[in-house]
């Protein structure tokens, strides 16, 4: 049964394994994403197929769309002269390319077809003409600034920050040993297993968009923006969707560039992507170059860090989040007196970049990792050592970094601890040394990380909106978005937890913009500290209500009378036969019923921290690198479904781990893009991973009543740089110092070569 | 061209492209819109169907190489009276699925691996399903879903598992 | 993501899949699994007019014992080469190799054939028909003719396969070497090799180490003038072309293919 668990009625629910009431559905039938989507509102609508450009950086001198036009099932052809010109602001994106191209898979027209098959045909048909500009593929030329992506703007920096307040190499005085690295945080794909898509439909003087999204609210505004229309004109509708891992927060480029065709053309559209284009098309993540130095006394106290870094935002703007955030995670979880970050954030003529699961932290994390790491390996003391004698203590809580970020709550040594003693750490140190004895051909890594990351980081609220029905039954409206987490599962509990209403009868909607006008959505790992603790405080509001309302049924004093969240029964108190249930109390209300309608906002994020240790084994004859074990610590406060919590950090896990071995987007230097399909970009399968080991560990927040923080990206965060560092520590003893991710085959095998060659002079 | 084939039990019949694709038909023809298209590279899996009892990937395969054939979807593999397929149960207990979008293509290579292989070990499970991707699960709980259907005894998971194919 | 259009037939015999191939000539093409085909037609990459598909021709899928050789339908499937008892017996390199190809969804569909006569140097049974030596029997307009393995793969994707002609049959001489090795080196399990090595006894094929399929003959040599294993094995890599891509250098490919070889002669020898 949805919600099973025994015993299950009211209190007590939270904290427990529930079983996800979205799974019965999804198993049976299948979800309805937006390609599914089969309503009267698109009868009969068009395809669109948008035609991309092959070419990194050009003028676009024509485009000759006669061909296509011709043929049957072709009923239009849209290009950046149809449609509204970008903003005029530096460095705007347009919705269909106009003069210049800067980036592969840039849409410069769109070709509306009866079918989808014709779709692809006709797009072929669609002649442009670049005049080819010289890429700007890397960062460094990006920053030499002698090919401009906007003339206009006279340079290719966005932005920079932090460098004014460097001092320089005083900031490492007093230190016996200096260590540091230019090392990369390599270019990713989010790859959802659900591409993009979105359908339109113009009708009655609003434009409704199904879109794939992870925020319909924001969506509303930007496509209301965009098409110059107030928002009360926009409606999103948010089907099911199949992953977003932050590339889908808002609507994106190619989705209102949809709705804009639907208004445009008077006709409803459906639009999805392939999974070619969504390689290059989708919003990438990460792509930093990080240069880190660190400096402690010889006996392992860090006293000073720097991390520079350039952060590489694509050819447009669409993360201008991400630098800031990796500053304000700089120094991680340890105590570390002296700490500088800086950052400059360029345009390059690639895929634009934006949020990716972690969006900036874990580039932070990684950095600060391979730094103690490498602290560790030149002082010669063991990492585990290292940290524990540098992690912020547990008495020191709030603590505020030297980047000012306050962390609330959080005991680090003890996730490290916890982690090493599961683990056996000192049992995998005796076995790496006795293969390294022997001289086996296959090394043991061990590699760790201490991590703690922000979550609900952007300092906005929550909507939350509960009405009681009179046959007793609920329904939430909830500003959260959920593209996998379980949201009607998570805020069903929370609901039979607060008002004793059973998790089966309670109907949770989302994403709709007309039944929730208010919200924000879900990214950041939010949710649930922001989203559930509004279904709380709307619990709660419901429950003054209707103490004033079953008092007023009993003849009663609104003190004298009692609620029983167990049975979700109101009574006077002491009075048997005065029994009052939820839908008799609702009956009662005025003419909007019960209901509340609630915003929650918090002073604070929340700082959900942990540890992971990666085990891995290297043969040191390929260079391939296996993850034999990983466990971990990932401490979000309150768990409110365990069960949900694991599977986040399962997930997250796998994309961490998949950053460190296997995946990344590589351009060429003219800027095509070699890994642009699923053959070629190396997303981690089954047979790559091991079960993972969890442990569990609870210390909650005072910044929201569930004393919850996020779960969703904090395992991205903490296995990244845990199997790096396992990875290097396998080839260590041969005199490996660093290897870049993802650290392939072909790389350990070079860095294991080079430094045979090394060790030779 | 005339395109017929059994879907799910039922017959199927239509006049198509001679290029569509197996899926779409599915999709767009059959309307069971439950498996889901992720690339186009034979890489993710996500459109896994079972064609004469054995997993393929419907996105690799024409509706016309389909012609005359039986094909299982995920819609096809509870009984008619509502209850869960093992493996579908399995994937409910163990929390095997999150956006969902994986999770048909997923279910049906299950099904298939375990058609020939009852009992497998974790490795024979994770090497099964080198072929279907998922973005969310990290496929911990996938493979567990998988072992816990194994686990049942030799004879109950054949039969469980024959009972879902509707050839 | 579709195929451009085409006509679509399907030939009830192998006759008539050759007079429909000579009918269309170089504008056809023949369709078996498809899995080697499909996926270049959806990125449009090939541009058949017609497909014939041949996929039910029921009568080119066996694996029958000839005496002193296995006769290979060109229409079996990886999946039942992976799980013949006959081939475990005789020919285990094959069965073997066989379930390695792609994933298991992809063995229920394609066919050594297929993989043949598309002439991927990446792919792995190439290899493995080279090491074993095989025959390769084509049927088209003219007759039926033999074409030894050696002789089989031009350059990339490029065989001696006319246009028009069938694989029908791949007969493969009973090994007398029993020790045998395949090993196969991928980033993950279900990537094309990045280099891959085929042992049956004293032969050596090469899964991508040039444009076509290759035996490693300097390495074949020195075994046969009575060289160990890892003495032979570092000449793997002699005579080779290996590509360069994003997942190797030519160097590693080198690299990759003297220690594959080394493993595979080891492993190979164990079992003789």
């Amino acid at each position: 049964m949805d919600g099973d668990r025994a015993g299950a009625v009211g209190n007590g629910v939270l904290g427990s394994r529930v079983l996800r009431v979205e799974d019965q559905r999804l198993l049976t039938v299948g979800g309805t994403y937006v390609d599914d989507l089969d309503i009267p509102e698109l009868a009969g609508a068009a395809r669109v197929t948008f035609v991309r450009s092959p070419v990194a950086h050009a003028m676009v001198t024509g485009v000759d769309a006669s061909a296509a036009r011709g043929e049957p099932g072709v009923i239009a052809v849209l290009t950046g002269e149809d449609a509204p010109p970008a903003e005029d602001k530096p460095m705007a994106e347009p919705l269909l390319a106009t003069d210049r191209v800067r980036f592969v898979g840039e849409p410069v027209a769109m070709v509306i077809t009866d079918g989808r098959y014709q779709g692809e045909d006709a797009a072929e048909l669609v002649s442009v003409d670049y005049e080819p500009l010289p890429a700007v593929a890397s960062l460094d030329k990006a920053l030499a600034d002698e090919t401009l992506l906007f003339p206009a703007a006279g340079t290719n920096v966005i932005a920079a920050a932090g460098a004014e307040d460097s001092t320089g190499d005083a900031l490492f005085e007093g230190c016996d040993v200096v260590v540091g690295a230019t090392i990369m945080n390599q270019r990713l794909a989010p790859v959802p297993l659900e591409v993009r898509g979105a359908a339109a439909a113009w009708a009655d003087g609003r434009l409704t968009v199904w879109a794939s999204t992870q925020n319909s609210q924001i969506a509303r505004f930007q496509v209301a923006g965009t098409l110059g229309l107030p928002p009360d004109a926009v409606r999103i509708i948010t089907p099911d969707v199949g992953g977003g891992f932050g590339a889908k927060i808002g609507a994106d480029r190619d989705q209102i560039a949809v709705g804009w065709a639907a208004k445009h053309l008077g006709r409803p559209l459906r639009w999805s992507e392939t999974r070619s284009e969504n390689l290059v098309a989708m919003t990438h993540g990460r792509s930093q170059r990080q240069d880190i130095r660190i400096g402690g006394t010889s006996d392992g106290r860090i006293l000073a860090y720097r991390m520079d870094f350039v952060q590489d935002s694509g050819a447009y703007i669409r993360g201008d989040y991400l630098p800031g955030l990796t500053r304000l995670m700089a120094s991680g979880s340890y105590l570390i007196p002296k700490v500088e970050c800086s950052y400059k954030f360029v345009v390059t003529s690639t895929t634009p970049i934006a949020a990716y699961r972690g969006a900036g932290r874990p580039e932070a994390t990684a950095a600060v990792e391979r730094a103690v790491d490498l602290f560790a390996a030149r002082i010669g003391m063991d990492p585990a050592e290292v940290r524990r004698l540098n992690l912020v203590p547990p008495d020191r809580f709030p603590y505020t970094s030297p980047t000012g970020a306050t962390y609330d709550t959080g005991d680090y040594v003890a996730a490290l601890d916890k982690v090493l003693a599961a683990a056996g750490y000192s049992e995998l140190r005796a076995e790496q040394a006795a293969r390294r004895e022997r001289g086996d051909r296959v090394q043991l890594g061990l590699g760790l990380s201490t991590y703690v990351e922000i979550t609900a980081g952007d300092g906005g609220g929550e909507s939350g909106r509960i009405d009681i029905h009179e046959d007793g039954t609920a329904t939430v409206f909830t500003g959260s978005s959920a593209h996998g987490q379980g949201h009607d599962t998570s805020w069903s509990m929370l609901v039979q937890a607060e008002l004793g209403i059973p998790m089966k009868d309670v109907t949770v909607i989302h994403g709709d913009t007309d039944a929730i006008p208010t919200g924000t959505g879900t990214f950041g790992s939010r949710s649930l500290q922001l989203g559930g603790a509004a279904v709380h405080k709307a619990a709660g509001e419901v429950k003054e209500q209707a103490r004033t309302l079953a008092a007023t049924l009993a003849g009663a004093n609104e003190e004298d009378m009692e609620f029983d969240p167990r049975t979700g029964i109101w009574r006077v108190h002491g009075a048997s036969g005065t029994e009052l249930e939820w839908g008799k109390i609702a009956g009662a209300a005025g003419p909007d019923g019960l209901t509340a309608d609630v915003m929650f906002t918090a002073d604070s994020p929340t700082f959900p921290f942990g540890a992971h240790l990666a085990v891995v084994e290297v043969d040191t004859e390929t260079g391939k690198a296996t993850l034999v074990r990983h466990v971990t610590v990932d401490d979000a406060g309150t768990l409110v479904n365990p069960m949900i919590a694991e599977g986040q950090r399962h997930g997250g896990i796998a994309q961490g781990a998949a950053q460190a071995l296997l995946e990344e987007v590589v351009y060429d230097a003219d800027g095509n893009p070699l890994t642009g399909t699923l053959a070629d970009y190396a997303i981690i399968t089954a047979t790559e991973l091991p079960s993972f080991e969890l442990l569990d560990s609870q210390t909650p927040t005072g910044i929201n009543p569930l004393g919850v923080k996020g779960i969703g990206e904090a395992g991205t965060i903490g296995s990244t740089p845990a199997v790096q560092n396992a990875v290097i520590d396998a080839v260590a003893h041969l005199g490996v110092r660093h290897i870049d991710m993802p650290t392939t085959p072909q790389r350990v095998w070079a860095a294991i070569t080079d430094a045979a060659k090394e060790g030779a002079r | 061209m005339k395109v017929e084939l059994t879907v799910n039990g039922e017959q199927v019949a239509a006049d198509v492209e001679d290029r569509m694709l197996l899926v779409h038909y599915l999709r767009d023809v059959a309307g069971l819109t439950a498996t889901n298209v992720g690339c186009d590279t034979t890489s993710c899996g996500a459109c896994t169907v079972l064609l004469d009892g054995e997993s393929v990937k419907s996105c690799t395969l024409l509706a016309a190489q389909a012609g005359g054939s039986s094909v299982t979807t995920v819609e096809g593999l509870a009984a008619a009276d509502g209850t869960l397929h093992p493996v579908q149960q399995a994937f409910r207990e163990q929390h095997g699925l999150q956006c969902g979008f994986c999770t048909p293509g997923m279910v049906m290579a299950i099904v298939s691996l375990l058609r020939e292989n009852p009992n497998p070990t974790e490795e024979q499970v994770r090497s099964g399903l080198e072929g279907n991707l998922c973005r969310c699960t990290g496929y911990h709980n996938i493979v567990k879903a998988a072992l816990a259907v194994g686990c049942l005894s030799g004879e109950e998971s054949t039969a469980a598992a024959a009972s879902g194919s509707a050839e | 993501m579709i195929p451009a259009q085409f006509s679509y037939r399907r030939a009830a015999s192998a006759g008539e899949a050759i007079d429909l191939a000579a009918e269309y000539g170089e504008d056809a093409k023949f369709l078996a699994g498809g899995h080697s085909l499909l996926p270049l037609m959806k990125l449009r990459l090939a541009l058949p007019e017609v497909v014939i598909d041949i996929g039910r021709l029921r009568d080119l899928s066996y694996i029958t014992d000839g005496g002193d050789h296995i006769a290979v339908g060109a229409l079996t499937r990886h999946h039942d080469l992976e799980h013949s008892e006959l081939l475990a017996r005789e020919l285990p390199l094959l069965a073997h190799a066989a379930g390695q190809v792609g994933d298991p969804q992809i063995r229920h569909r394609g066919t050594i054939g297929g993989s043949l006569a598309h002439g991927d140097p990446a792919s792995d049974l190439p290899a493995v028909v080279l090491a074993l030596d095989a025959t390769l029997i084509a049927r088209g307009p003219g007759g039926e003719r033999e074409i030894p393995s050696g002789e089989f793969f031009d350059s990339l994707f490029e065989t001696a396969l006319r246009p028009g002609d069938l694989l029908t049959e791949i007969r493969i001489p009973k090994p007398a070497a029993r020790g045998w090795s395949f090993q196969k080196f991928t980033k993950r399990a279900m990537d094309w090799a990045i280099v891959g090595v085929a042992v049956q006894g004293n032969a050596v094929g090469l899964v991508n180490m040039g444009e076509t399929p290759l035996r490693a003959s300097a390495a074949e040599r020195a075994l046969a003038s009575g060289a160990g294993p890892a003495e032979a094995a570092a000449l793997a890599a002699d005579g080779t072309h290996p590509p360069a891509d994003i997942n190797a250098s030519r160097e590693y490919r080198e690299h990759l293919a003297r220690v594959l070889a080394g493993r595979a002669l080891q492993e190979a020898a164990a079992r003789a």
